[in-house]
């Protein structure tokens, strides 16, 4: 399987697993991210996530690479949906199988904090009433349109 | 003038109201080139919060354009 990549279907988690098992680990560590209704306060009815698939593909598979060095864990990938997404559905999966569990579960929470924060995902929810905004992009323009900055935000975290 | 494509996502698709374009220009780097097409689309977000990234690899905002050049300006990200 590849390190990362995207899917526009549905993910398959069981699959994905099948394809991290290995003689040499004792362990295996996964992280399911899903879509929530709520966010802010605001009542989400759906997402829609889009993405610059070509260096999102470089970047995210560097992020797993990174990750199976620094850990020395076996195996590690990941897998982003892109498009329109409901309420409870599997937005990104990481799995990772590892010698023993405590690098597994360090390699694994490594790799989800890395994509929020570098990979060319955007994020678009749609709220109960009616409006919609992209994550970590509304607020800052209007906050910049209000007053000019003599500081820099340093990186946006979601 | 260098011949260069721009692709634009998310909220920055959405303000430029342009999914993709051609443009000649001037502009000599990424930060010149996104100044020229903030004023021209009207786009809100600032360049400080933003990064760059020319023929798929993430730069610096003052590499030196070329022509044939494929530029993405990616605004804040939220995957996960």
């Amino acid at each position: 399987m590849q390190k990362f990549s995207f899917s526009s279907a549905a993910l398959c988690p069981e699959r994905y697993r099948e394809a991290l098992t290995d003689p040499a680990s004792g362990g295996y560590a996964s992280f399911e991210g899903w879509v929530r209704d709520n966010n802010e306060g605001k009542r989400v009815l759906r997402l829609e996530y889009e993405a610059f698939e070509e260096l999102g593909l470089k970047e995210g598979e560097r992020i797993v690479e990174e990750a199976i060095r620094r850990f020395g864990v076996q195996k590690a990938a990941c897998v982003h949906r892109v498009g329109d997404l409901a309420i409870g559905e599997l937005a990104v999966w990481v799995g990772v199988s590892a010698g023993h569990r405590g690098e597994a579960f360090a390699a694994c929470r490594y790799i989800i904090d890395e994509v929020k924060h570098r990979v060319p995902i955007w994020k678009k929810e749609h709220y109960l009433d009616g409006d919609s905004g992209w994550v970590n992009c509304e607020r800052c323009a209007e906050a910049a349109h209000e007053h000019t900055h003599d500081h820099d935000h340093g990186p946006v975290r979601a | 003038m260098r011949q260069v494509q721009v692709r634009y996502f998310a909220a920055l698709r959405e303000q430029a109201g342009v999914s993709e374009e051609q443009l000649e220009t001037g502009a000599a780097t990424p930060a010149e080139l996104y100044e020229e097409l903030r004023l021209r689309h009207g786009m809100r977000l600032p360049a400080t919060m933003l990064r760059v990234a020319v023929n798929e690899e993430f730069v610096d905002w003052s590499r030196p354009l070329e022509s044939g050049d494929r530029v993405v300006f990616i605004p804040p990200v939220a995957g996960g």
